[in-house]
């Protein structure tokens, strides 16, 4: 496939799971219980009929359905995602303000988890391969499968209670130390420390994803022909790891990076929540626990096109990094 | 079927899980004959240490609320919306899957983008929303777990779909005339079913993980006690009763993990060239 087309294949297919997210909040908003003109009344604190009526009539509720979906789409075309009005200010201000802080912490949790994952599955996969240590790859493995079973929440406060509670070593919530006004290193130092739990928290599930990954998948190119070749002829062990076995593995690692990207999204409402993150996810769960509707699917929107636009970006670096890849399918 | 089983007990890590299941389900089933009071009742003194009352051997909480109790209860919610939002799921899944695997063409091309749709966006939030705006209830979590969980199955069942479909006993059905639901649901969906149990019973340990999130955010049904809900809770006693968030969450830790591992045994007994050769990761 010509790149051109390859392009305009992807973009059609990013817009398309944005456009279905819109969709899909137009509809939810209607299918809650209840008037949705009394609902945002409701977030107003009014419920003078009037009021009511002026509501309606402004988002056009009395409107038939596809016209108010059209209208919906017009205001997101404009990058109108609603207003808040527990926060009196409109929704998207409310999200730009913290998506910084969101970004940061999946970067750093996504950075960390792929580094020491596929680290991990090295090892494990080169411990059972030359059969030396084999007691590594067990271990490995096993601490991955409890990983996988523990819940992301629970970690956090379980790190929360040890760290910062016993130990006192590092900070349990917010971003940077309240009332410091620390500036240059020291404030990059200082959002550093306030970095470590949250990064951990949210990466270690990834972490034991990838390791298990990285290891099933190193040792299915193990057992391939042209590593026995390779081996064969003589070249070492560790050799036929780093520049045979890696490079054919580490493939499906990364195109399961881009696909789970949307589970560390979900997962950063938890942290954030834990660790008071002022990120969109903790702002998220506080429109849970304000009922602020508009402000939670916007949220949601904003979530989902943020994954959306690392997917495409992914796709687009794999066609570089491999040739083989003619992405057609 | 016993050569499944001899493979199954030979799995030691499996029949731990099974153990712990069995356990947690006895616990989830009897635990209103276990206990007379209602896990939200206050039953005893505030904030009890685990083994410093013997009537309550896990402790209270910050409300005088027995957290064995709270276990107990807590068990039946997550097997619960564990096993029900996975059946609810994987018949999503085999419809779509099933449908797209054997119609081919645009049907497929069309499920599946559907199906891309579901695996893109970010699943938990997706939960939340549902969940907090059809306002929490054990249905609408159930309903909510299932929907972002089913498209894994989907994708499953068309690809054992699309390779079935080429074999000979499916074109003699073909041939013979066997009404396309027929042949999707006697002929071909038996002969796919292993992979499908498999993911089916990681499914149930997602599930779960997903169900004790959400009432952790306070999105749990409220006439039900549960396992996320109590760590949920346990977060502004942090530091003076870690505790009351420690038991619930190991409740959460084991059974998962016993679900996992009892995957993973099925997985390997159905499969046992797969193990022998190796590559069982």
């Amino acid at each position: 496939m010509k790149f051109a087309s390859f392009l305009v294949s992807r973009l059609g297919k990013a817009v398309g799971v944005i456009l279905g997210v819109v969709v899909f909040n137009f509809f939810l908003i209607r299918l809650a219980p209840g008037d949705p003109a009394s609902i945002m009344a409701g977030e107003a604190a009014s419920s003078d009929p009037a009021y009511v009526e002026q509501l309606r009539q402004q988002f056009g509720f009395d409107l038939p359905l596809y016209q108010q979906l059209l209208l919906y789409l017009k205001g997101i075309l404009q990058f109108d995602l609603g207003y808040s009005y527990r926060n009196k200010l409109p929704v998207l201000d409310l999200i730009l303000e913290r998506l910084p802080a969101t970004l940061l912490l999946m970067g750093c949790a996504f950075v960390f988890s792929i580094t020491i994952g596929v680290l991990l599955g090295v090892i494990a996969s080169r411990s059972r391969y030359t059969s030396r240590h084999k007691w590594l790859d067990s271990l490995i493995m096993s601490g991955a499968l409890l990983l996988y079973a523990t819940p992301l929440f629970w970690l956090s406060l379980l790190m929360i209670i040890f760290f910062s509670v016993t130990l006192g070593w590092l900070p349990a919530f917010g971003m940077e130390s309240v009332g410091a006004h620390y500036t240059g290193w020291a404030h990059i130092a200082d959002v550093a420390k306030h970095l470590v739990l949250p990064v951990i928290s949210l990466g270690c599930f990834f972490m034991a994803v990838y390791a298990r990954l990285t290891r099933a998948s190193m040792l299915e190119v193990m057992g391939l022909d042209f590593i026995r070749t390779a081996r064969a002829k003589g070249v070492p062990a560790g050799q036929v790891i780093r520049k045979h076995v890696l490079r054919n593995a580490l493939l499906p690692v990364v195109t399961f990076a881009g696909i789970q990207l949307g589970q560390m999204a979900g997962g950063a409402v938890l942290t954030e929540t834990v660790f008071a993150w002022p990120g969109i996810g903790r702002l998220m769960f506080d429109a849970l626990l304000q009922r602020d509707y508009q402000l939670l699917l916007g949220v949601f929107l904003v979530t989902a096109t943020m994954v959306v636009l690392f997917n495409l970006l992914t796709d687009l670096i794999y066609r570089f990094v491999d040739p083989r890849i003619e992405l057609a399918d | 079927m016993k050569q499944f089983f001899k493979h199954f007990c030979s799995n030691r890590g499996a029949v731990f899980g099974s153990i712990i299941i069995l356990i947690v389900a006895l616990m989830g089933i009897g635990c209103s004959v276990f206990f007379d009071n209602s896990p939200w009742m206050m039953v005893g003194q505030p904030l009890l240490l685990p083994f410093q009352n013997s009537e309550f051997p896990l402790g209270t909480d910050m409300l005088g609320r027995d957290i064995g109790a709270g276990l107990a209860y807590g068990a039946r919610v997550s097997l619960l919306v564990g096993v029900v939002s996975t059946l609810v799921a994987v018949c999503v899944g085999i419809l779509i899957g099933a449908t797209a695997g054997y119609y081919g063409g645009w049907v497929d091309d069309l499920m599946m983008r559907f199906t891309e749709f579901f695996q893109t966006i970010p699943q938990l939030a997706m939960a939340v929303v549902l969940v907090a705006i059809l306002s929490p209830s054990i249905y609408s979590i159930v309903g909510a777990i299932a929907l972002v969980s089913w498209p894994p199955v989907a994708r499953l069942v068309r690809g054992e779909f699309l390779s079935l479909k080429q074999r000979e006993f499916v074109q003699a059905a073909i041939v013979i005339g066997q009404h396309p639901r027929q042949i999707i649901f006697t002929q071909i969906l038996p002969n796919a079913m292993s992979p499908i149990i498999v993911t089916a019973s990681l499914m149930i340990a997602t599930a779960i993980l997903t169900e004790s999130a959400l009432s952790f955010l306070g999105l749990g049904d409220r006439n039900m006690m549960s396992w996320g809900f109590m760590i949920g809770a346990s977060r502004t006693m942090l530091r003076e009763a870690p505790w009351m968030s420690v038991m619930p969450g190991v409740a959460i830790l084991l059974t998962v993990l016993a679900i996992n591992l009892i995957g993973e045994g099925i997985n390997d007994a159905m499969n046992p060239q797969l193990r022998k050769r190796g590559v069982d990761a």
